[in-house]
């Protein structure tokens, strides 16, 4: 492996781990409002997978998505700053954790409604194949929204049309509070993608090198114009569902077993021993994520309030009531 | 499901203009100017392409543009909307047809959730012009699950814009409007008027897509309707005529704004308003057309604004029970009697 991928990957993973951190001490402190869904444990999905992608290709994401805005290039103060409220957040202030967008890095959102993401990246996918256009739309789901009428919806178009979509399963194994063996007759997702014709496989998640190897030769599949593909990503959170979710209905050994691979650690002390990288840059990586999480959230803490309630609902102001207010 | 039978499947040039046109020519000739146009425009729906539209709405258009811009979608309501807000997003102007009004209870999520929200959450930093047309009302002893009004559900959703043409020159006029603009716009339609059949001009000006229009000028009485109501209003007023009332009708056009500025102006001049409408009565699209004019109009009004619609009850299959449950011309007769009688 390059150096220099090696170097983004802990660098994106360390600052993953850490902004989300951050975000949980803000939540607490008072700062972050709402519902809070953070990523520790599944790093290495987004990581990997958008570092396969190309800036050009689409991404469309959940509620559990400040990871993949942050990979993607949009800044960490901007995410920060809309999970505050703020002006000057990636939304302007009206999305907040789970309705992160950045139209300039090609970032359609932050979906809230399991399965909303199916339907915006076939679309997308069709306005792509329409247009002969050689992009891709990389749509990220949980294994959750497997059993939204969407997925099977949704699936069963992209691939009627060869639409250029790399479905991107995040399994983290819990729909909420309910494991998967509870939620689904068949818990192998990427097994479902039979049933539209779509070819998938299923990789290790917290394995950062193997989901961009599973990634790229995904998009080559994609890109190649053989239709969708669905890769699913086995991975696990470490926290709750949301902040408000303590996550007891998991075992301790459970959250053990998981914690003893986490993909932050295995990668750094594979990287060493693979001579990609020197403890150098670890530390180097370390000191430099604490100094722009530190930024983000003074940022975001510093930024004013939006103060237009009315501001973007139409491209014209709508006059309901015949110019009263 | 409902069909009408398509003898004419792929036929290029069956709806051109003349200067009386029905309904479906009209919104077949928006669409096929709005194609030829921009090649971002296209269609999505079930049975829009080689079957040429369950209403011909989409007649020829497939043959003319191909499968790419006039897509035949599996039955995947909610899916084939939600693409439609994917591809809206991604610089395309898609116009998705929904076969009937009914069927778009399994697409709200897209179309409230995501269609109508994306601009605002993302702070204006994407848009989604998307049309999505939709026919409804009450047909003809289609049953209760196939003879619904959605009006009252969409009206009050922040993001959309919700237009209602009863004539042909107005499905024209509002649906190249509608696809031209950059927020998403729900077009309802309406089974009963396809294939009414009205004055057409491709090349007359537009009013706003949002204005009202006066049908019938009167001093006594202002009849505040839209599609199908329209007519009954008309016949209404005729008769009243006769018997030396005058009312005026309006045809509001929008429902998502209504043009309130000329339905104040009109109360000014009549003092009276009724509001009749095709959907059950409470939590209708009336009861807010009636408070908001009301609310605007109070000094102006000698009476209550009243209400004609719908019986609150399912459609029922039985015809005279059907034509019972919608406002009739003499509902609209006994309404105006009643306010004529509570003001002396």
């Amino acid at each position: 492996m390059q150096r220099k991928l090696a170097w983004q990957f802990l660098y994106d993973m360390t600052l993953a781990r850490q902004f989300e951190q951050a975000a949980a001490e803000q939540y607490t402190q008072g700062n972050i409002g709402g519902f809070l869904h953070l990523y520790p444990g599944e790093e290495a999905v987004a990581v990997a997978s958008l570092h396969a992608a190309e800036a050009s290709d689409y991404v469309v994401s959940t509620y559990r998505e400040h990871v993949h805005a942050l990979v993607r290039g949009v800044r960490p103060a901007a995410v920060m700053a809309e999970l505050f409220g703020k002006a000057t957040g990636c939304s302007g202030g009206y999305g907040g954790s789970m309705h992160l967008y950045d139209a300039e890095h090609r970032f359609l959102g932050g979906y809230a409604i399991v399965g909303e993401t199916f339907a915006i990246a076939a679309g997308v996918g069709y306005w792509l194949r329409m247009n002969d256009l050689t992009h891709v739309v990389l749509c990220y789901f949980g294994d959750g929204a497997v059993n939204q009428g969407t997925f099977h919806e949704s699936l069963n178009m992209a691939a009627l049309w060869k639409l250029p979509v790399l479905f991107v399963c995040e399994n983290n194994r819990y729909q909420i509070g309910t494991e998967i063996h509870r939620h689904s007759a068949v818990p192998e997702v990427y097994r479902r993608a039979s049933a539209y014709g779509i070819d998938s496989r299923r990789v290790d998640g917290m394995d950062v090198v193997a989901v961009y190897e599973a990634t790229r030769a995904a998009l080559q599949h994609v890109r190649a114009g053989n239709g969708p593909y669905l890769l699913e990503c086995e991975t696990y959170r470490y926290r709750g569902h949301s902040m408000a979710d303590s996550g007891a209905y998991r075992s301790a050994l459970e959250l053990a077993e998981l914690r003893a691979r986490d993909p932050l650690d295995g990668f750094r002390e594979r990287a060493l021993a693979e001579g990609w990288l020197v403890a150098a840059d670890c530390d180097e990586i370390d000191s430099e994520i604490d100094r722009v999480v530190a930024d983000a959230v003074r940022f975001a803490a510093d930024s004013p309030q939006p103060t237009d309630l009315g501001a973007s609902v139409y491209r014209e102001p709508l006059d309901l009531y015949g110019g009263r207010p | 499901m409902t069909r009408q039978r398509n003898d004419n499947v792929g036929a290029i040039g069956t709806a051109r203009p003349a200067p009386e046109l029905e309904v479906w020519q009209a919104l077949n000739i928006a669409l096929d100017r709005a194609m030829e146009r921009d090649s971002g425009v296209f269609i999505l729906g079930e049975d829009v392409g080689l079957f040429g539209g369950s209403y011909r709405v989409t007649q020829g258009l497939y043959a003319k543009y191909g499968e790419w811009r006039v897509r035949d979608t599996p039955i995947s309501e909610n899916s084939f909307v939600g693409m439609g807000v994917g591809a809206a997003l991604a610089g395309g102007r898609p116009v998705v047809e929904i076969m009937t009004v009914n069927f778009a209870l399994l697409a709200l999520d897209s179309i409230i959730n995501m269609a109508a929200k994306l601009r605002y959450m993302s702070g204006g930093q994407l848009q989604v012009p998307l049309v999505v047309r939709m026919p409804g009302g009450v047909a003809r002893q289609l049953g209760a699950q196939h003879s619904q009004r959605l009006e009252h559900t969409l009206i009050n959703v922040p993001g959309l814009r919700v237009v209602v043409p009863a004539t042909a020159q107005d499905s024209y006029w509002q649906l190249s409007q509608a696809i031209v603009a950059d927020d998403p716009i729900v077009v309802l339609e309406h089974e009963f008027l396809y294939f009414t059949k009205g004055p057409f001009d491709a090349a007359a000006a537009p009013p706003p897509m949002h204005a009202a229009a006066v049908r019938r000028e009167g001093r006594d009485v202002t009849l505040i309707a839209w599609q199908r109501m329209v007519s009954e209003c008309m016949n209404a007023a005729a008769q009243l005529s006769a018997r030396g009332i005058e009312a005026e009708v309006i045809d509001l056009r929008s429902l998502r704004p209504i043009d309130l500025p000329l339905l104040r102006a009109s109360v000014a001049k009549t003092h009276h308003a009724i509001v009749v409408e095709e959907d059950c009565r409470f939590g209708g699209a009336g009861a807010e057309i009636a408070a908001t004019l009301a609310e605007a109009s109070y000094p102006d009004l000698r009476a209550a604004v009243r209400r004609v619609a719908a019986s609150d009850v399912p459609t029922p299959y039985n015809l005279e029970l059907e034509r019972a449950s919608i406002p009739r011309t003499q509902n609209i007769l006994d309404a105006v009697e009643e306010l004529a009688g509570s003001t002396g």
